[in-house]
């Protein structure tokens, strides 16, 4: 566990590092570069990485309280409407991932004081696997994962 | 490439749905130009901003893997006909698309 963190913590100082040498090196411009746009979480290559990288912790409680609606099969992989909803009370973001892609993290929504928790959107998915949706609360991360096959995969080329 | 956000928002029981419609390519990086091989640079929304008059109600980080036109749901407590919905998103090279639409 205190390993992992580590791992986290050296890994977000290299990533920023790295960002701060492409600007200065005039690679992106600075209108290119969106300071809370989460780099690493997004190029993380496997959920866990991804939702430490993001939230600071992989540690989810697999809830009923979090419903995603996505089809049982969907013919396109490029098109995939999700819709995540909570009931739970004070949730501080919703995020989605496709555990198949081969980098998993979607989106994630940083939920407003008056926001409901709900969104929907459509989503790209490489191949069957499952949608995960995780919840921010005050005690901790929400999850839940619904399987979507997938006929023909929306990131290739 | 640039449209505009297409966005409706209509309130009831006290709850405001806004669904919107946003245009871009939403291009990943990973896509290879079929004729030449060579690949399709990364361009997409990384950021989208969602305000009631001048509160921020939701904000959206996106990767390239939410689909192309991105389309966009969500919810807040409050807010009355006439209110104004604003969407602003920002896109990896720096581009930004506002809209804004009323409360209906």
């Amino acid at each position: 566990m205190i390993d992992a963190k580590r791992r986290t913590l050296l890994k977000g100082s290299l990533g920023a590092s790295a960002v701060g040498v492409a600007v200065g090196a005039g690679l992106l411009t600075p209108g290119a570069v969106l300071a809370n746009w989460p780099k690493e979480a997004f190029a993380a290559k496997d959920t866990d990485a991804a939702l430490n990288d993001l939230l600071g912790t992989d540690a989810t409680e697999s809830s009923d309280k979090v419903k995603i609606k996505a089809p049982d099969i969907a013919e396109n992989g490029a098109v995939v409407p999700v819709t995540v909803e909570s009931d739970v009370s004070g949730a501080k973001s919703i995020s989605i991932m496709a555990a198949g892609n081969s980098t998993p993290l979607i989106a994630s929504f940083e939920l407003g004081e008056d926001a409901v928790p709900f969104v929907s959107t459509r989503i790209k998915m490489a191949e069957t696997a499952d949608v995960i949706a995780v919840v921010k609360t005050d005690d901790g991360l929400l999850s839940a994962a619904k399987p979507v096959k997938v006929t023909i995969g929306g990131c290739g080329g | 490439m640039a449209g505009n956000i297409k966005i409706r928002a209509k309130s009831s029981n006290g709850v405001t749905t806004v669904k919107s419609l946003m245009s871009h390519e939403m291009e990943t990086g990973l896509r290879k130009d079929k004729k030449t091989g060579e690949p399709i640079p990364a361009h997409f929304i990384q950021e989208v901003t969602a305000k009631w008059n001048d509160q921020v109600v939701m904000k959206a980080l996106w990767s390239g893997g939410v689909s192309k036109n991105p389309y966009l749901s969500f919810k807040f407590n409050g807010g009355s006909e006439g209110d104004t919905i604003e969407i602003t998103w920002v896109d990896n090279k720096g581009q930004s698309e506002t809209g804004t639409a009323e409360i209906s």
